[in-house]
């Protein structure tokens, strides 16, 4: 057991845990946080999907000790119900779910991609959401939204 | 702040009034071959309750798959009640509180609860409005239900539900004959209201299975073995053992399970335990280059599904031979569940397909009284059939009576649930045909090979992966529901003469169902083969289908198909296919139209997928179009690049890296059109898109390339 510190949602928490331990199941775990999901445990699904320094980031294998010193932000920390972020209020305007499992990788690989690139055509899309797995086959809907959210940034 | 059940429950828009008792009812299965749930004595109340605020609470024994469920019965009862959608809630499948609506599959959530739900809301709607009548001494006639309240039209005044009922329920049995609202009224009904869940989904709030959490709640693993049949041969807990917050690991003939305060924990011990632990390895699965006719061989029962005719092959046959591998559900969240045994009752939170008859397999694995369980629905990944929801929940409630006071919470790694899961059956389909001198076909023989398409538990201990393992005995599960491997073996197309004879095997591994059983494959193989006759007619694929077709919805259904692609221009490496189904020749009506190109790297892309469905009356065109589409797309990845593999000794597909499926950049062009016939009954329509889609791809494939693809996935001919 270690004394970890992490810097989530632009708030500070101090932790002990196993130094080993998966980011993921800290945040689910210990902080509570509903995003990030468990997926595959192998980097290959991005359910587990966070922002690290506004990058997204699969959480599943990346051991807690080394993100210490990260911005580390999950879908709590983007908006609410009061307060969506353009990318949550774009995903549910095109009502882009049906089990809505992958959201979280697909939401956050969506700021990740919209912050390097406000104006993604199909061909960004597809490299910016690559890595996370979607098995409802929602993901006409996804680039609906990514296209919408990409307008409604813009317009920010 | 800790997240406890009241504040879950809350927080996910259910609202705990405590249970209601509902009559005995009477079930049967998919498993045994029936479509119905009969309920004997249906009481409103089963189905409709008023809460204290006045809003109303909906009762569904239906779980939300992803599928949409919840909005579409909240629209049916507002709608007969002239509600707004915001006072309506529901309440998904839980034992001893909604009523037993047996599984939520085979496309019946709005054809039976739904529907079941209209009867009960129209039910109350009458007798609210006596019981007002009769309280305020009123004409009926002046009285009218609008937005909650019961309104006097001629002075204005508004009554509250609970205020007319006095705090009581609606216990009067629903009658057979119910005065339904006018459909040219409809208001919600037909419209695409949004689902009240993504918002919870997109700011991350609890939602599923996996999101719940208790004081000093258990994580949980289990133990895989190396293959189905293995027998612990040496337990070596001892290293495990000394990891951090491990509670207990827990030993029962060849089951093991581990409990810990955290989590990783338990998985690290999970993958310890996993190494020392010595098993027999029996090396019982058949490696072989001819599978198809090693399934030949090992078929043993057959079953004659029709007979029309008398079938005459003397002149110009074409035959041609289908296959289709084992495919997998591939949840994208593996199987969770939660159990808590206070010493007396066992309480599961699960995302089975059907709480009832877990709550019966259970019970007859650990010997409870039913009465001493209740489970509980609540969403979890989409599980498109019959996943290793059941199996995670029998595993969580063993742990919990072996450790009671604590809730469990045992996860699924990603390779149990690859591994593991009943996948859908291989299955190969054999066709003969021939045409007549006006070009119409003239015999039609069709032969399937095929596993069950159904283990579900069913009340019973047998078809729950850890009933063995636990103990100790070698029994393996029943072969069920035999009928979903001929689901759609009988073409819907005018023909003279026919024979469609179904063979039955009991292959390697472990079969359920996944999305449309059988229908899969043999709409894949008959209208594949359908091009392959059309062809030999000199003839348009579409006119050919047409020229065999009476029913006028399903002629819509391709009339509609044609004019939407009707302007597409086709450069040379390109080529457009056509299929259409009506799913259990009873359900939705369904054509797929799809565009593929053969690149430059020889690889084959899908460019376009259009498709159509006639379901009847439509409750959410919204859903019907999502499921629609994401149905499509399913049977793309399916089609071109899944097959679960294995060697001597297990399943080898044991993550995405060995069983790739479509990620976004294999996403064509989507576009679903809706034929909507708001005065017929709504049909099925979950599962309607799975076979059409995977034969208008290989029929694209042939126009492109002119080479047929018989043996799926496409993967094996060409490269995607």
């Amino acid at each position: 057991m270690d004394k970890i510190s992490l810097t989530v949602n632009s708030k500070k928490y101090q932790l002990e845990t196993d130094p080993e331990t998966p980011l993921l199941y800290v945040l689910r775990n210990q902080l509570e946080l509903n995003g990030p999901k468990y997926g595959c445990g192998y980097e290959q699904c991005g359910a587990c999907m966070v922002l690290l320094d506004d990058k997204a980031y699969p959480s599943c294998r990346i051991p807690v000790s080394v993100v210490q010193n990260r911005d580390i932000i999950t879908l709590k920390g983007l908006g609410n119900r009061d307060k969506l972020h353009p990318v949550q209020e774009a995903f549910l305007e095109e009502q882009a779910a049906q089990c809505g499992y992958c959201l979280n990788g697909m939401l956050i690989s969506t700021i990740s991609l919209l912050k390097e690139n406000p104006d993604p055509d199909r061909a960004a899309i597809d490299e910016g959401l690559k890595r996370v797995l979607c098995r409802c086959g929602t993901h006409s809907r996804f680039i609906k939204a990514v296209e919408k959210a990409a307008a409604k940034s813009r317009l920010r | 702040m800790k997240i406890t059940r009241r504040t879950f429950i809350k927080n996910t828009g259910y609202v705990a009034i405590g249970f209601s008792m509902i009559p005995e009812t009477v079930l049967s299965y998919e498993s045994c071959g029936f479509e119905e749930v009969i309920m004997q004595d249906p009481r409103v109340k089963d189905w409709f309750q008023v809460l204290e605020d006045g809003r109303i609470l909906i009762f569904t024994g239906k779980m939300e798959l992803g599928q949409g469920i919840r909005i579409a019965i909240a629209q049916v009862a507002a709608e007969e009640l002239n509600m707004d959608i915001d006072q309506v809630e529901v309440h998904l499948a839980e034992t001893k509180t909604t009523p037993n609506e047996g599984y939520t599959a085979g496309s019946r959530s709005i054809t039976q609860s739904a529907m079941n739900v209209r009867k009960a809301a129209a039910t109350a709607a009458d007798i609210l409005l006596e019981t007002a009548s009769e309280k305020y001494n009123l004409q009926k006639q002046s009285l009218i239900l609008q937005k909650g309240k019961i309104l006097n039209k001629e002075n204005g005044k508004a009554y509250s539900f609970p205020e007319v009922l006095q705090g009581k329920q609606i216990e009067a049995a629903i009658p057979s004959e119910i005065k339904l609202k006018r459909k040219s009224e409809y208001q919600l009904v037909g419209t695409p209201v949004p689902r009240k869940d993504i918002l919870k989904m997109v700011t991350g709030e609890p939602v599923y299975v996996q999101d719940l959490r208790f004081p000093d709640m258990i994580h949980a693993r289990v133990i895989r073995p190396p293959a189905y049949n293995s027998v612990l041969e040496e337990f070596k807990p001892e290293k495990a053992e000394k990891l951090s917050t491990i509670i207990n690991i827990i030993r029962k003939n060849n089951f093991i399970g581990i409990l810990a305060g955290d989590e990783y924990q338990a998985q690290k011990a999970k993958e310890i335990l996993e190494r020392d632990c010595k098993w027999s390895v029996p090396a019982s699965l058949p490696q072989t280059d001819a599978w198809k006719d090693y399934i030949k061989e090992i078929s043993s029962k057959s079953e004659n599904v029709e007979s029309t005719g008398n079938l005459n092959f003397r002149d110009n046959s074409v035959k041609a031979f289908y296959s289709k591998p084992y495919i997998m559900h591939g949840s994208i969240g593996p199987s969770c569940a939660v159990g808590f045994f206070d010493g007396d009752k066992l309480q599961i939170w699960t995302h089975s397909q059907g709480v009832y008859p877990l709550q019966g397999a259970v019970a007859d694995l650990l010997n409870i009284n039913e009465g001493k369980m209740q489970v509980t629905g609540v969403p979890g990944s989409g599980c498109y059939g019959h996943n290793a929801a059941d199996d995670v929940s029998a595993e969580v409630a063993i742990l919990a009576l072996e450790n009671p006071g604590k809730h469990i919470r045992l996860q699924w790694s990603r390779s149990d649930e690859h591994g593991w899961e009943p996948y859908g059956s291989a299955m190969l389909m054999e066709l003969e045909g021939n045409l007549d001198k006006n070009g119409k076909i003239n015999n039609w023989k069709y032969e399937l090979w095929s596993d069950t398409h159904s283990t579900r538990p069913g009340g019973r201990k047998e078809n729950l992966l850890p009933t063995s393992y636990y103990e100790g005995t070698r029994t393996g599960p029943s072969q069920g529901y035999l009928g979903g491997a001929y689901r759609n073996a009988q073409p819907y197309y005018t023909i003279q003469n026919k024979k469609i004879d179904a063979h039955f095997f009991e292959g390697p591994l472990r079969v359920s169902a996944l999305r449309s059983l059988g229908a899969y494959a043999n709409i894949f193989a008959i209208e594949s083969f359908m091009d392959e006759l059309a062809e030999k007619a000199g003839k348009d694929p579409l006119e050919f289908r047409l020229d065999h077709l009476t029913d006028q919805r399903a002629i819509d259904i391709l009339n509609k198909l044609k004019e939407m692609t009707s302007n597409l221009h086709l450069a040379g490496n390109e080529g457009l296919g056509f299929a259409f189904s009506r799913y259990k020749n009873t359900d939705s009506y369904f054509g797929a139209a799809v565009k593929v190109s053969r690149e430059k790297d020889q690889r084959i892309r899908i460019k376009n997928m259009w498709g159509v469905i006639d379901s009847g009356e439509v409750i959410n065109p919204d859903g019907l179009k999502n499921q629609t589409e994401g149905g499509m797309i399913q049977s793309a990845s399916w089609t071109m690049m899944e097959e679960v593999k294995f060697d001597k000794t297990h399943v080898t597909s044991l993550d995405w890296q060995d069983y790739p499926i479509f990620r976004i950049a294999n996403i064509p062009h989507m576009e679903v059109q809706i034929i909507d016939r708001p005065y017929e009954p709504p049909l099925g329509a979950g599962e309607a898109a799975q076979g059409a889609t995977s034969a208008a791809i290989v029929n694209a494939i042939y126009a492109a390339t002119g080479q047929r693809v018989r043996d799926l996935p496409v993967k094996k001919t060409f490269s995607v």
